[in-house]
């Protein structure tokens, strides 16, 4: 109730200020105009930034795609020094999606374990610390991941990367000729652990938020512990877990200077994953970007028009997916 | 059938067999045993490859005893425990490992020296040099990407909790959402596109504005949420004073909810301050010092720390620098983390009674 | 099959609160036993140590016996399991599973143990909202989720999905408190059919309902706030009610506290 007496005490100047504004009183109140015209204003901003990005990106990328001698869609390569030049984005696209497929396939069921164990499985002594610091990390700028995994990920590679290879380079996936492990799979490793931290925090309030009422009624029909998360917790959390995953997708997908650190990249789709060789959207941009030309720089815009359509496309799928959980959760209100 | 008669026909249906506590450790410990026999002996010489062994070990060991002793539900129910215990530790192995390299390879050249001085004319594969450089541009850019982004953050927030209602409302929460997806690199590049229309060079100031873009979406959200949190008694109880509403926002709503306010800009200050990509296109980096975030190409902590790492062609003095940043970069927004939480507990609005 | 249930010197705690001490007394099977008192005097606690449910609370432990048909559910070597797959439950709020269908809600219990064909689940799921007074209401949409219906009917959803599982005792937590009065009605008349297959232990704030549907009824109370509960007397529900053998008991029920 301490606020309510501040409330008394801010009211003391406005008696006064009821003369002063007196007159304007039965207009609209110039104070209450100028405040509504800010405010509404930033959110104005807001629209006018989203609608400039997409116009911006699109005129430039239109500028550079007229001048594309290849397809842009399905050229290997990326010669924008070339006249005319010549580049396409199917590398990229395939790149971007095979690294970010990997590190979800890696990243989703890990998190969603870890947050099992920091809300139904840790001692609450361990909990307590272990959250904290995953929140933290979640922080770690990339680039400091990218160092990382450069410097000490890559490295450790070599054993998983004979192994693999031993073992199922006859897959053609997994073969490997014995060069740097900088490769789609490394890239996809570091990826899912940059997207970890993410994924379990979101994953780590959603469970936390089941009902209480749900797992009693598991637990009193004589459930285990798993079968208590079976039943009432990973129903209850699907979607959250989902959007969850969605942002760390995003994540992913516009990663740049982890990727950028690792790859060792070139300009073609190859069948293995260990060979280095490939490339992403956001890898690409900053790779080529220092020596591109005017041309150059055009269509690395053009690929970046991609790549922000791309997130779009995986965020709306997770609002989707948010919105339909509200109105789901509301029903059982 | 009396209840006497099956007490008698079955002595216990509440009593099954069950592993003793302190089974899941002898399990582990037996596992770890074996792993190290099988990694010794067939001469694997990474010690991550031992514990994926002991770690498959401990699955299978749990799951073969407890289905044999205790039955099939039980088993699987000890077998997800050790799945998310183990998923727990093999997760720590690289985050840990993250933390323990950043902070035992960047204390070695991190000295008053290192935080004082630029690179100059330090060639990349010299020792010596520091980030003076790239602290000054580092905290001229994000202070002014700060001091766009966090007011237009909060106004719009206000705009939407205070004000908003209709088509305009539900647009800008639309594209707020749509926003905080934007990747980095698609905000430099937007930044980028307004450049090359006008012919401008990299400066400072070109990457604070991608950076307020960024940080925009994030004060929006948090604020909203902070100011959803005051209850509309407060409100009410101002305007039935005869407080004009906007008063009422600036004295009650905004003061009930500052912390919270201030906690989000500052977890949203540590995220942009650790953004590469728009830097990378915008401000291209330099190894002087450049005071003037309005002229001229000016360096930054992430951007400083790629280089290191990109234009050293391996040389461990360059690798040195670049943990050194990395260290002083992950402090600096550890602390503001820290001090972000330290407001937000402080400040939180008293519930309860 | 109902048991009985021999309570001993039970108290338990909440982390080092103490939330009731030192209660004895004796459930008989097949009878509705109702526990009364003002709120805080531990009811819900002392019912929840009935099926080791008071554990799940963290820092909730137990010191004392709970006999179920001479047989320790505090015993060593006891697994809290299946000691609730004996004393089932049902809840204030009625908790069925948001995600699953009616029929899956009253299956969920048997699924967990073990293989049941189609046609048997059938049979139990039918037999079991037959047994709750729901089948009629519900037969024609049993795939439908069971958040769909009224708060009534989702509360005797919860109780189909507790007997399905054939426990001995079934626990009752103010099962009509969140309910209206015909809701309430129809729990109260299901409670007295239940009664010749289980033992139930009801607790309730409203002293019409237990001197209608109990057998015997045992008062609760603390003597101060922040004080354990106790046990102040049970006895047959008329006794109770016409003349209890304690001063507290009579101010309680004829409204003179609490």
């Amino acid at each position: 109730m301490d606020i309510s007496t501040k409330t008394t005490d801010a009211s003391p100047p406005t008696p006064a200020a009821v003369g002063k504004h007196g007159a304007a009183r039965t207009k609209s109140r110039p104070g209450d105009r100028v405040f509504l015209g800010l405010s509404r204003g930033s959110g104005i901003l807001l629209l006018v930034i989203m609608a400039a990005i997409a116009v911006f990106l699109t005129y430039r990328a239109s500028l550079a795609i007229s001048k594309d001698h290849g397809n842009f869609l399905t050229t290997f390569e990326w010669n924008t020094n070339l006249i005319p030049p010549t580049f396409g984005i199917a590398v990229l696209a395939f790149g971007t999606v095979v690294s970010s497929v990997i590190a979800m396939a890696l990243a989703v069921p890990v998190a969603v374990a870890i947050a099992l164990f920091l809300t139904h499985y840790a001692p609450r002594r361990l909990s307590g610390p272990v959250a904290y610091v995953i929140d933290l990390l979640a922080a770690v700028p990339s680039i400091v991941y990218g160092l990382w995994g450069a410097l000490i990920l890559v490295p450790h590679m070599n054993g998983l990367f004979g192994w693999l290879n031993h073992y199922f380079g006859w897959t053609g996936i997994f073969s490997w000729d014995g060069g740097a492990p900088r490769s789609m799979l490394t890239v996809g490793i570091l990826l899912a652990i940059m997207i970890l931290p993410i994924i379990t925090n979101v994953s780590r309030e959603v469970f936390r938020q089941v009902p209480q009422m749900h797992e009693e009624a598991a637990l009193a029909l004589g459930a285990t512990r798993w079968e208590v998360i079976r039943m009432a917790v990973l129903p209850f959390g699907r979607s959250g877990v989902i959007s969850a995953s969605m942002l760390g997708l995003g994540r992913a997908l516009g990663e740049t200077m982890a990727v950028a650190t690792v790859l060792s990249p070139d300009f073609d789709i190859h069948a293995s994953l260990l060979n280095p060789g490939g490339g992403t959207f956001a890898q690409n941009i900053a790779s080529k970007f220092g020596e591109a030309t005017q041309d150059g720089r055009d269509a690395l815009i053009a690929s970046g028009l991609i790549l922000f359509v791309i997130t779009l496309l995986v965020n709306g799928a997770a609002r989707a997916i948010i919105a339909r959980r509200k109105e789901y959760s509301g029903a059982n209100a | 059938m009396s209840t006497a008669d099956v007490t008698e026909q079955r002595p216990s249906t509440l009593r099954s067999a069950s592993l003793p506590k302190w089974s899941p450790w002898a399990i582990a410990a037996g596992s770890i045993v074996v792993a190290v026999g099988i990694g010794a002996g067939a001469g694997l010489d990474s010690k991550v490859q031992w514990g994926l062994i002991a770690a498959l070990l401990f699955i299978f060991g749990t799951f073969a005893v407890a289905a044999k002793v205790e039955g099939k539900r039980q088993a699987k129910d000890r077998v997800v425990t050790a799945l998310v215990w183990v998923a727990f530790l093999l997760a720590l192995i690289p985050l840990v490992s993250l933390i323990w390299t950043t902070v035992k390879r960047g204390v070695k050249v991190l000295d008053p020296y290192f935080l004082t001085h630029s690179m100059g004319i330090v060639s990349d594969s010299e020792p010596g040099g520091g980030i003076y450089h790239a602290i000054i541009g580092s905290l001229e850019q994000v202070g002014l990407a700060t001091a766009i982004g966090a007011p237009v953050g909060v106004l719009t927030a206000v705009y939407l909790v205070e004000y908003g209602r209709g088509g305009l409302a539900k647009a800008v929460t639309f594209f707020v959402d749509v926003m905080t997806g934007i990747p980095s690199i698609v905000a430099g590049l937007f930044i980028l596109s307004l450049m090359l229309m006008f012919d401008m060079q990299p400066f400072g100031f070109a990457g604070s504005l991608a950076l307020a873009i960024l940080m925009m979406p994030v004060v929006v959200r948090s604020t909203e949420e902070m100011l959803k949190l005051v209850p509309n008694e407060l409100r009410e109880a101002s305007l039935a004073l005869g407080v004009p509403k906007w008063r009422t926002i600036l004295k009650v709503v905004l003061p009930t909810s500052i912390g919270g306010i201030t906690t989000g800009i500052m977890l949203a200050i540590a995220r942009i301050a650790g953004e590469t990509a728009p830097i990378l296109l915008l401000v291209w980096g330099n190894s002087f010092i450049n005071n003037n975030p309005f002229s001229g190409a000016q360096q930054a902590l992430p951007l400083y720390i790629y280089q290191q790492y990109a234009n050293s062609s391996g040389s461990t003095a360059a690798y040195d620098r670049a943990w050194a940043a990395s260290l002083t970069l992950i402090a600096f927004v550890m602390i503001l983390n820290l001090v972000a939480r330290g407001i937000a507990r402080w400040k939180a609005p008293k519930t309860g009674r | 099959m109902a048991k009985r249930i021999d309570v001993s010197g039970l108290t338990a705690y909440y982390g080092s609160h103490k939330a009731i001490e030192d209660i004895s007394m004796t459930v008989e099977p097949r009878s509705v036993t109702a526990f009364i008192g003002p709120s805080g005097c531990g009811k819900s606690t002392f019912l929840r140590t009935l099926n080791r449910m008071h554990e799940v609370t963290p820092g909730g432990r137990v010191e004392g016996k709970v006999l179920l048909d001479d047989e320790d559910l505090y015993g060593a070597g006891v697994d809290p399991v299946s000691v609730r797959r004996e004393v089932g439950m049902v809840f204030q709020r009625p908790n069925p599973f948001p995600t699953m269908s009616i029929f899956d809600n009253v299956a969920a219990g048997l699924r967990l143990n073990g293989n049941y064909k189609k046609s048997q689940l059938n049979d139990i799921v039918e037999k079991s909202l037959k047994g709750a007074n729901l089948w009629n209401e519900v037969k024609d949409r049993l795939n439908k989720p069971g958040s769909g219906l009224s708060g009534g009917q989702q509360q005797r959803l919860c109780i189909a999905r507790a007997i399905a599982v054939e426990p001995k005792v079934l626990l009752m937590d103010e099962p009509c408190s969140a309910l209206d009065p015909i809701s309430t009605l129809a729990i109260e008349d299901l409670i007295g059919e239940l009664k010749e297959r289980f033992t139930i232990v009801i607790v309730t704030h409203n002293m019409q309902q237990a001197a209608r549907v109990s057998d015997r009824t045992a008062f609760f109370n603390l003597s101060a706030v922040g004080q354990p509960g106790r046990l102040i007397e049970i006895d047959d529900t008329e006794r109770i009610f016409s003349n209890p053998s304690v001063q507290a008991t009579e101010d309680y029920i004829s409204g003179r506290f609490g």
